[in-house]
């Protein structure tokens, strides 16, 4: 071992009252700057703290003085208002209702943007862009994060500010009274896709409640495939990408950008083509 | 009169009770500044010294900042609030309607409180963009990114208990959607994929768990409450804590 390897031994004997580890400290970049280089913090940070509160303090005032905070009739679990909508910030989950069940759209989606956040830094092994605002050094990075948020606020000003009755679409200048025609005509992409091959709809095999047809087994090709072409198209194509990762953070990030582009895409499938779901199972659909 | 001033100021700062309380001078000099920063407990969030570049405001936005202020903000308000407010379906509507028809500043304050907890989902967000966006996450402050996380999602979940407290339609229909998502949980909810298959019912599953029974009544009114008045906070103010002693173990990221 060329470190000496740490042990109380080592340890200064006296040295104030960090127990010996103040010795231990590497000295980090800001230790080598000078003094010139530093700044008091008092007064310096904490008058920019102040008057920032101050600030945020006005506004605060400012706004409760304009917009007082709303109070309906009592609750009553007799009359359902219409639209019912969620908070604000949850508004954008409660559109993705539109597109997908409850299961994916309230638990399921919300738990992978979670956990999609906690292991950000640890699938980014990119050394630059540490302290300062870049996109030309992690270009892949910025734009991901950037798409992802981009989805979230969108969603969130159309459940906000375009959902009305029976939660259809209105524009601003519309009647927001009146309501709109209920537009029906969904398709599951099995049924597109047997219609259009001209398939019997009887199944292969029946498993327990699940019969196989051979359109379900081609949804079934077609949702594991987006995954299996996703994952494989930057590993035979850029390999050095694959490299920098390395297996777990490839896969890892890939799962989580693949299904973050899943959900758009699932979308424009039902806008385009009304593809209801693009896969049916007696337990769960997507 | 300076000369009395100067007397005044003598006898009150040369006092030996005074002079337990405070262990520096005024800050009028660098070392009572460093002084100030180093012996009071809450300034001591921060260093004495930061580098010159931290303080550029177009780097933070003062958003971290900010969000704590919002949550100081939400608890002093809070506090006032729950004077006046009892979690019993029966009156806490009228409770609601007393803050702004009977009590002083009861309006100002239920107002600042929803401001404050608009503003802090929406700062609590914004930071966490240009933490992104400086790359702030990067090693060695990978873990305090995932303590930032679980910051973000208890703000939303104070958030979202809040609601229910008015016991309007408003309040009373939002968590009711929000249980319908919980009810069709993968597993644990009886909706929700092999949810059934795991004998999950009305009566025995996770939205169950949350409402304290099958619909959003007492119960579930009860439950909230006290998650937003006493367990979340707790949650919030130990990662915080964790969030704020590592930022200052670590020292910002900021240009140098």
């Amino acid at each position: 071992m060329a470190e000496k390897e740490t042990t109380l031994g080592t340890l200064p004997k006296r040295d104030g009252n960090s127990g010996g580890l103040a010795a231990l400290i590497k000295k980090s970049a800001s230790d080598k700057m000078g003094p010139e280089d530093h700044v008091l913090v008092w007064p310096n940070l904490v008058y920019i703290e102040l008057i920032s509160m101050l600030f945020a303090t006005a506004l605060l005032l400012f706004l409760s003085l304009i917009s007082p905070a709303p109070l309906e009739e009592l609750a009553s679990s007799d009359t359902t208002p219409n639209p019912t909508k969620a908070p604000w910030y949850f508004l954008g989950l409660q559109e993705l209702l539109v597109y997908f069940d409850p299961w994916l759209a309230g638990v399921v989606l919300p738990s992978l943007i979670i956990v999609g956040l906690v292991l950000l830094p640890y699938i980014d092994p990119n050394p630059k862009g540490k302290g300062y605002y870049t996109f030309s050094e992690r270009k892949f990075a910025v734009l991901g994060f950037c798409f992802g948020l981009a989805l979230w606020y969108i969603l969130i000003v159309i459940g906000v500010w375009f959902r009305g009755l029976d939660w259809s679409w209105y524009w601003p200048w519309e009647n927001w009274h009146h309501h709109k025609p209920i537009t029906g005509g969904l398709v599951d992409l099995e049924v597109i896709i047997g219609k259009t091959l001209g398939m019997s709809d009887t199944p292969l095999v029946t498993l327990g409640r699940y019969g196989v047809t051979i359109a379900n087994l081609i949804t079934w090709a077609l949702f594991l495939g987006y995954y299996a072409i996703g994952f494989s198209v930057p590993f035979l194509t850029m390999r050095k990408f694959y490299n920098t990762l390395g297996f777990v953070r490839y896969n890892l990030m890939m799962f989580m950008f693949l299904s973050m582009l899943g959900v758009p895409l699932k979308i424009f499938l039902r806008l385009l083509a009304n593809v209801k779901y693009v896969l049916v199972t007696p337990w769960f659909k997507i | 009169m300076n000369k009395l001033l100067d007397q005044i100021r003598e006898n009150v700062t040369q006092t030996q009770v005074w002079k337990s309380i405070f262990r520096h001078g005024f800050p009028s000099n660098d070392a009572n500044r460093a002084l100030v920063m180093f012996s009071n407990v809450i300034l001591h969030l921060h260093p004495v010294r930061v580098r010159r570049g931290a303080l550029k405001i177009k780097f933070t936005w003062c958003l971290g900042g900010l969000t704590f202020f919002f949550f100081v903000m939400l608890a002093v308000t809070g506090v006032f609030l729950m004077f006046y407010y009892v979690p019993d379906t029966r009156r806490a509507y009228n409770d609601i309607k007393d803050l702004g028809t009977v009590i002083y500043f009861g309006s100002l304050f239920r107002n600042l409180h929803r401001w404050s907890a608009h503003a802090m989902v929406f700062s609590v967000w914004m930071h966490m963009t240009r933490v992104f966006l400086t790359g702030s996450y990067k090693p060695p402050r990978e873990f305090n990114w995932v303590v930032g996380v679980i910051l973000l999602v208890v703000t939303l979940v104070m958030s979202w208990t809040g609601y229910l407290l008015p016991w309007d339609q408003l309040a009373l229909w939002a968590v009711t959607v929000g249980s319908k998502m919980a009810e069709a949980t993968p597993l644990v909810g009886n909706a929700g994929p092999f949810g059934p298959e795991l004998g999950m019912g009305v009566d025995n599953d996770v939205r169950f768990v949350l409402l304290g029974g099958t619909v959003v009544g007492q119960s579930a009114l009860l439950r909230f409450y006290v998650l937003h008045c006493l367990g979340l906070p707790l949650v919030m103010a130990l990662f915080m804590a964790v969030h704020f002693w590592r930022i200052r173990k670590d020292g910002f990221s900021g240009p140098l």
